[in-house]
């Protein structure tokens, strides 16, 4: 029990007090910056690290990863609000959080997403202390071709439940995958799509389609209904949390499924998005009320939150024991430990043994911390919904335009922004799903650039997808998630032939 | 005694009207310092770095606020600095795409649309495979090249048609073969890439790799420098930087260094050159600064004014005939 033993020596260096104070103050920060979308954990962190190089390192990262972790608590606040997602892996949480609010629910969805983050933090957690060796290695695995399996199981495991007419997800999920296209494509080093206009050279940014499509599209469709919120009966108590709390036990099986994928997903690194539709989309396939999904079901918002915890708070162990960053925070906090002397990679956990443990010892403290914080807070957040709509309304669009601007500090973002928006309207009034465009707009890039890589290293060879038992596996997974849908809906049209055949 | 008077208040009047232009200039609001790369790569580790240090030390009174403009393999922040003329408030730090990007891509850029401040450092690019590859040495490696089928290898590197794609071409034309080049995001996936066996080869920038080296799971074959690294401290058990033989010494005849240097907006003022010149000189002095370039295993060359200009031009040069070679060329 070597790692029991260094993880208490952690906690004596996390107790201390000015350590406990910088955890306190780090949260908020994080809650504050998840709160305003745009204003992602990365951003956070990355303002913040020049104040951190006069501290001790141990204190400066115990409060950057608390900002981290405030930022990924606070994601879950404006998406079942207000249905805009704070940071991309809260776009999954909006699906059922926000219909929730709107039922004057917001109380119990916001402790059901707080309570679902810490659960799958704190079990990442406990696969970092204990198996941290273990999943490095295997992190090491994963080439472009087995990193396309990831992908191609997250577009399957998503989409192969869709309720939505199979055409309309189609056509969705292309413009998506059209618009993933735009920029600079990494293969070739050719820009696509950008019709000599330097604007878009960078692409579309999924943070700035997502503040639009939902934010923004969701104000205009409010101002057709009648300029008013729906959820603004929410009751605010306490009693919520504990009523909320019993409700969620009954859950444990997709605890478990949304931990597994998390940590998975955020060790290979995959990362938190692709964690939380995949938690969602399996969640979805596994409950036996299927239809209740998208329509304020408290499941589907245990799933994607406890998903994208597990899989930021694992995505850690990548940066600290390879050097790869599994998010963009996890990138900003590596330029960090550069800059503090501390160079990650294998041997950080045995030359730095201080720093590591009480990094460690700090992400239990600083997620029971966290929690206790924003459960305190949730009464507060859901009373914002009792503000008159008028007033509230204006306040939105000019957050999420400053979170729009704050992406890439450019003008030109707000614009797309409101251009999003008026598409998102019109998804909405048309009847299109919008989640299998966000899905591929937000992976179409990662997807294409690991398939290609895969055809370069095989020359041109398909079988690389196959090529070994985790790849194969994982593609063979794939394909029987997205054809098992396809096989019961023809079971289905053929009952349905029968029947009719009988009364004819 | 009136005119003496007088003389004395036009004296003062006149004293007041040239002090600020005696003084040297300084920023007035903070400094926007783009990075025209991701976060965590070697450009972006560097421009963090130093708005720690020019914060912890004090040397400016205005902050230093970094900006990543990555768009358009960099095309969005050189676009950016070549937009805002006369700001004197925003620098950008290169990397190679200052020369690659506009002309593998035809965005319309070039270095003299920007005003040279001073280069920093040069980045160094070392030939790594795995440790537990058969060749030991860089003639074994190219040699086995030379013996296989064309595309049998691989090299993983950073982006298309850049730096790591160019020395790749420098390796094919020393043995003869072609490598299948297979372009990856940043620096660190490229290493992680070749731990973990999916590729032979990589050029990974020395602090990219050096983790991995350390801890003994790659192999270091040679440094694409004239000569060997002066840092002489173990890094391994049993080599230094130091002990890296050039690629030059094992027949392979590529030479290469990234250009890690800073440019401001058009039309800048001598007076404004001079402020960032200075700031530097004396970041250059810092422990903190020089711990970080034996870390990184830079090449400490330092330069500004016409020398660093006169460097740029030749550098571009040489890109151009690389890329021309290479059939890299926007057409």
């Amino acid at each position: 029990m070597d790692e029991l033993n260094s993880l208490f020596q952690g906690f004596a260096v996390a107790m201390t007090l000015p350590n406990l104070g910088f955890m306190l103050l780090g949260l908020v920060l994080g809650i504050l910056i998840g709160v305003l979308p745009g204003l992602g954990g990365a951003n956070g962190v990355a303002i913040l690290l020049p104040l951190t190089f006069s501290m001790n390192p141990t204190s400066a990262i115990i409060m950057l990863s608390c900002i981290y972790w405030g930022a990924l608590f606070g994601g879950a606040i404006t998406s079942i609000l207000f249905n805009i997602p704070g940071e991309p892996w809260s776009v999954a949480t909006t699906f059922d959080g926000f219909p929730l609010a709107q039922q004057g629910r917001a109380a119990e969805a916001l402790t059901a997403a707080f309570t679902s983050s810490f659960v799958g933090a704190f079990f990442a957690v406990l696969a970092i202390t204990f198996l941290a060796p273990l999943l490095a290695k295997f992190a090491l695995e994963f080439g472009p071709p087995e990193f396309f399996a990831v992908q191609m199981l997250t577009f399957c495991s998503f989409i192969g439940m869709s309720k939505d007419p199979p055409m309309k997800t189609l056509a969705a999920m292309m413009l998506g995958f059209a618009l993933a296209a735009v920029g600079m494509d990494t293969v070739t080093g050719q820009l696509r799509m950008t019709f000599g206009y330097p604007e878009l050279l960078k692409g579309f940014d999924f943070l700035i389609a997502v503040i639009g499509l939902f934010g923004i599209g969701e104000i205009l469709l409010t101002m057709e209904e009648g300029l008013a919120f729906k959820g603004k009966s929410a009751k605010i108590s306490f009693k919520v949390v504990w009523n909320t709390w019993r409700e969620l036990l009954q859950y444990w099986r997709t605890f478990i499924r949304s931990v597994l994928i998390g940590c998975w997903m955020g060790i290979t690194p995959g990362g938190a998005t692709p964690a939380s539709f995949m938690g969602y989309g399996m969640a979805r396939r596994a409950a036996k009320d299927k239809e209740s999904f998208g329509r304020g079901n408290v499941e589907g918002v245990v799933a994607p939150e406890t998903a994208a915890h597990a899989a930021g708070t694992s995505a850690l162990l990548p940066m600290l024991t390879l050097g790869i960053p599994g998010s963009p925070t996890a990138a900003v906090l590596l330029g960090g430990l550069l800059i503090w002397g501390l160079q990650p990679g294998p041997l950080l956990f045995v030359e730095q043994k201080d720093f590591v443990w009480g990094l460690i010892a700090s992400m239990y403290l600083g997620n029971l911390v966290g929690l206790f914080v924003v459960l305190t807070t949730v009464p507060w957040w859901a009373a914002i919904l009792r503000i008159p709509f008028p007033v509230i309304a204006p306040v939105i669009i000019v957050i999420c335009a400053i979170g729009a601007y704050t992406v890439h500090s450019s003008i030109f973002d707000v614009i797309m922004m409101l251009v999003f928006g008026v598409l998102g309207y019109l998804f909405k009034k048309l009847r299109y799903p919008m989640a299998p465009l966000v899905l591929a707009l937000v992976l179409g890039d990662m997807a294409e650039s690991s398939f290609r890589q895969s055809m370069l290293l095989s020359q041109g060879d398909v079988g690389i997808f196959f090529g070994n038992w985790l790849v194969g596996g994982l593609m063979a997974l794939a394909i029987f998630l997205l054809l098992v849908p396809a096989w019961g809906s023809f079971k289905d049209m053929l009952r349905r032939r029968e029947a009719s055949a009988h009364l004819g | 005694m009136k005119l003496t008077k007088i003389a004395a208040a036009v004296g003062a009047i006149a004293a007041l009207c040239i002090a600020p232009a005696a003084q040297a200039w300084e920023p007035t609001k903070p400094v926007e310092f783009v990075v025209p790369a991701g976060t965590g790569g070697g450009a972006d580790q560097m421009a963090r770095f130093i708005q720690g240090v020019v914060t912890k030390h004090k040397l400016m009174k205005q902050p230093i606020v970094v900006v990543n403009k990555s768009g358009g393999a960099g095309a969005e922040g050189f676009l950016e600095v070549k937009g805002s003329a006369g700001n004197p408030h925003k620098i950008i730090i290169t990397l190679s795409n200052l020369f690659t990007t506009p002309l593998a891509t035809a965005v319309p850029f070039n270095w003299r649309d920007l005003t040279p401040v001073a280069m920093l450092a040069l980045d160094e690019f070392v030939l790594w495979v795995n440790a537990e590859s058969p060749h030991k040495t860089a003639k074994d490696y190219v040699s086995a090249i030379k013996m296989g089928a064309d595309n049998k290898f691989k090299m993983a590197g950073t982006g298309s048609k850049q730096e790591d794609q160019i020395i790749t071409v420098l390796v094919e034309k020393a043995a003869g073969k072609k490598l299948t080049y297979v372009p990856f995001k940043g620096g660190g996936d490229v290493a992680v890439q070749l731990v973990g066996k999916h590729v032979d080869s990589t050029v990974n920038n020395p602090i990219e790799a050096e983790a991995h080296w350390r801890s003994g799971k790659l192999r270091a074959l040679c440094v694409m420098d004239a000569n060997p690294l002066p840092y002489k401290t173990k890094v391994t058990a049993t080599q230094s930087w130091a002990d890296i033989p050039t690629c030059k010494s094992a027949g392979i005849d590529a030479e290469y260094l990234m250009l890690r240097g800073i440019f401001m907006t058009p039309n800048a003022t001598p007076d404004q050159v001079a402020f960032y010149v200075d700031l530097f000189k004396k970041m250059r002095e810092l422990p903190e600064w020089k711990e970080f370039m034996e870390k990184g295993a830079f090449n400490q060359t330092f330069m500004s004014g016409k020398e660093y200009a006169d460097w740029v031009a030749k550098a571009e040069a040489q890109h151009v005939a690389l890329m021309k070679s290479a059939g890299f060329l926007a057409k």
